[in-house]
């Protein structure tokens, strides 16, 4: 029998170790129907889920809440939105109890004071043109400004297919202001004309974003066995959609059999009761999906489908490393 | 060590080779004091099915805040022994 020890060294069990007995659980808020933003291809406003429920206003519901949260065994809060720095408060009644990680366009600063070592991912859809074009506004220069040199802070950079042959102008700027940078790559929900992939640029931003990592390790946290399942969608010899997703809410997952997921995930609207089908858009086609996070998601929950071959067994080691980093569970 | 805890250890043993699919490893070739977790890979999810097989053959019921408890093949028999000679 494969055990971890028998297709590891030394050097690579000590690091196995380091977050093998992790047991991170995770769930997704969105902690407001509100943004100050309209980016064309937001999942969140495309598919409508910014409607399907109205927003709990009372914060002492929400701390009543995180408490139920965290008796269901939550140990990481991942709070999404619409914008959650439009409500302080409700990100305090997470951020008071537990690893608590914000996902915001950055345009307004999370008071360091009253959230001090907060990880908070600032979205960046591109260069100065494709922000402009999607988001109405290049967001770099405010975003960078508020948080430049900022060690709980960094970019989540996601590559459409417009950013081919320029993501290094981006990591570099990234680079240039000290913050660190994740890639991820845009669904295109909205059907954005020129914003989907097509299989062979999908192969040329694999290509583009293992030279950046290793042209950026210390800027860069990523894995190249994380970029080819995201452009790939393949996992050993397994393919990436609804049958195999991770991140699916625990309350809607009615597959049969159930492949590996997300202990007791759920994804709850921001009126605290309704739950959303999965950790993005419900309108969105599994099959085309690219979300980075329930890509990660996927090679992390089968842990044991790597334990084969020392190669196989680097690059879990790898994912769940980068994972635990973007999510403060071990330091960069 | 007695022969009912060695039989369970067998039995243990077999059960988790049958519902993970492991290769390469026989009942008695287990080694019962291998990390489940650290070695085999093994995972919460995979500990919910284990213990929902054990509960059927053994009657006993395995708390959820148990599982991190239970982290090698003799570590669970002593487990079931207890859970048993409690239930007696
Ligand atoms: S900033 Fe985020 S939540 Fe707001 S519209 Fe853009 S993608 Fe959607
Ligand atoms: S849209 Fe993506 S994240 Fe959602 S269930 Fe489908 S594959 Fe999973």
């Amino acid at each position: 029998m494969k055990t971890v020890s028998s297709l590891l060294d030394a050097q690579w069990y000590e690091r196995y170790k380091k977050i093998s007995r992790l047991n991170i659980r995770s769930s997704i808020y969105d902690v407001t129907d509100r943004c100050n933003l309209r980016c064309k291809g937001c999942f969140f406003f495309s598919s409508g889920e910014h409607e399907r429920a109205s927003e709990e206003k009372d914060v002492t519901k929400w701390h009543a809440f995180v408490e139920k949260e965290m008796d269901r065994g939550v140990n990481l809060a991942i709070l999404i939105g619409g914008e959650p720095t439009l409500c302080m408060d409700r990100i305090e009644a997470f951020y008071k109890r537990l690893p608590t990680f914000c996902a915001t366009n950055g345009l307004i600063k999370v008071p360091r004071d009253r959230f001090p070592d907060m990880m908070v991912g600032l979205s960046l859809w591109g260069d100065a043109e494709d922000e402009k074009t999607l988001r109405g506004q290049d967001t770099f220069k405010i975003t960078s400004a508020n948080y430049e040199g900022d060690p709980h802070a960094y970019y989540l950079y996601t590559i459409t297919p417009k950013q081919l042959g320029k993501t290094e102008k981006i990591i570099k700027k990234i680079e240039n202001v000290g913050l660190k940078v994740h890639m991820q790559l845009l669904s295109n929900d909205e059907d954005v004309n020129g914003f989907s992939w097509k299989p062979e640029e999908l192969i040329a931003i694999r290509e583009e974003m293992d030279g950046m990592l290793d042209a950026y390790p210390g800027t860069v946290v990523s894995s190249k066995y994380y970029h080819k399942i995201i452009t790939t969608g393949k996992m050993l010899d397994r393919t990436f959609g609804w049958n195999e997703c991770p991140s699916v809410t625990i309350l809607r997952d009615n597959r049969d059999p159930q492949p590996k997921r997300l202990t007791n995930f759920i994804r709850w609207a921001s009126d605290l009761k309704t739950v959303h089908r999965c950790c993005t858009s419900e309108t969105r086609d599994c099959s085309t999906c690219k979300d980075g996070a329930a890509h990660m998601s996927w090679v992390m929950v089968n842990k044991r489908a790597h334990i084969k071959t020392p190669q196989d067994l680097q690059n879990w080691i790898e994912v769940y490393e980068m994972f635990a980093k973007l999510y403060q569970f071990i330091p960069w | 060590m007695t022969t009912d805890t060695k039989q369970t250890i067998i039995r243990i043993a077999e059960i988790i080779i049958n519902e993970l699919k492991l290769e390469d490893v026989t009942p008695e070739t287990f080694d019962a004091d291998l990390d489940l977790v650290d070695e085999v890979g093994i995972d919460s999810m995979d500990l919910a099915t284990i213990a929902l097989v054990l509960r059927d053959e053994y009657g006993i019921r395995i708390d959820e805040d148990d599982y991190p408890k239970l982290t090698t093949v003799r570590i669970i028999a002593e487990y079931i022994g207890d859970k048993l000679a409690d239930n007696q």
